[in-house]
């Protein structure tokens, strides 16, 4: 590679300009795409992005460092959850007991099955591990991955993976099941796809993403309690 | 804005130092969400306050916030590609499983307090 090439790859702002380049492509494609499911822009900045990192062969831990400032913002912009919450707080009368339920039995169901499945289709103890807590926001899926004995980078990937199948998929599943509550809507995408699933749902509906944000915090809290608890049980 | 941002970071903070106290088994920024919530409910500011401005900027690209995490799939798809099949299906299955139960399950438990208003955000082919 030639000297000016890598004058500008050693630009520590080039992988944050980068970044937000190609997430103002996904909005501009879910905006000319009309919204279609898979057009997160979530999706094509991870793709475009993913694909620049491998083909220019770059470090992903120096492509993490260079775009911190981003993921710092995911602190603050999770206390802000509190705001839409706030709005939609009157929804919760007469719906709190359904609203624990529905949580609580996702999480187990979630920890369940990806455990049980991995059982059943021959994976190994590890995988099982490290699938377990993917359902929940990605620093407490790390953190029950390494309690649970799992390798917390698979689980990270898992995490994300789940994240995106809720922001592309979670919406017209639940149209299929026939679950038109806004709240019921919410809450079983922020319960099995955390944070950017809550994403794709504030932007769809205030409800949703009030109620999303807000099974994403309470399944955080479940499945730290329940899935050592599970794990030892069913492995 | 800066006045929003600023006790976002001031509750992040102290839901860190609570969860540093405590030892709850959650992260930081969700147990801020809860003492932000909480001052939202104590003092009620209008729905303009810069808590809210600064809320109704940042959440709408939530989604961004996750791309440099995302893009760290790349860096460790050689683990998932150990054992694909059993990976993609186990994922798939219990992410389908846990979303049925919960969606299903709320619906129906909360039917009595249902809200089914704004016509075009539910349903919807994948």
């Amino acid at each position: 590679m030639n000297g000016a090439a890598d004058a500008v790859l050693d630009q520590p702002l080039l992988w944050l300009v980068v970044t937000l380049l190609a997430y103002r492509l996904g909005l501009w494609l879910r905006e000319r795409t009309g919204s279609h499911p898979l057009a997160q822009p979530v999706l094509v900045a991870i793709v475009l992005v993913g694909a620049l990192v491998v083909l220019l062969d770059v470090d992903y831990a120096s492509y993490a460092d260079d775009t911190a400032l981003i993921t710092f913002a995911l602190g603050p912009a999770t206390v802000a959850l509190a705001v839409p919450l706030h709005r939609q707080l009157a929804r919760l009368r007469g719906f709190v007991l359904p609203l624990l339920s529905a949580v609580v039995a996702g999480a187990v169901v979630s920890v369940a099955a990806a455990v049980g499945l991995v059982r059943l289709l021959g994976g190994d103890d590890l995988l099982a591990r490290s699938m377990a807590p993917k359902a929940t926001t990605t620093p407490v899926s790390i953190a029950v991955s390494d309690t649970l004995g799992g390798l917390p980078p698979l689980t990270a990937a898992l995490t994300i993976t789940a994240g995106i199948l809720g922001a592309v998929a979670g919406p017209g599943v639940l149209g299929l099941l026939r679950v038109r509550d806004h709240r019921a809507r919410g809450l079983a995408v922020g319960s099995v796809s955390h944070g950017i699933g809550t994403g794709r749902m504030i932007v769809d509906h205030p409800v949703e993403g009030a109620f999303s944000g807000l099974a994403m915090g309470l399944t955080a809290l479940v499945t730290s309690v329940v899935a050592p608890l599970l794990v030892a049980l069913l492995l | 804005m800066l006045l929003g941002l600023t006790w976002l970071l001031a509750c992040q903070l102290a839901g860190e130092l609570v969860v540093e106290a405590t030892g709850v088994p959650v992260p930081g920024p969700v147990v801020g969400m809860v003492l932000l919530l909480v001052v939202l409910v104590l003092r009620d500011p209008p729905d303009d306050s810069p808590v809210h401005r600064t809320a109704d900027a940042l959440l709408p690209h939530l989604q961004l916030l996750f791309v440099p995490a995302g893009v760290g799939i790349v860096a460790y798809a050689g683990v998932l590609r150990d054992d694909p099949l059993a990976v993609a299906v186990a994922l798939v299955g219990s992410w389908l499983l846990g979303l049925g139960v919960v969606g299903v399950l709320a619906d129906r438990l909360g039917r009595r307090t249902r809200v089914v208003d704004e016509p075009g955000a539910a349903g919807g082919a994948p």
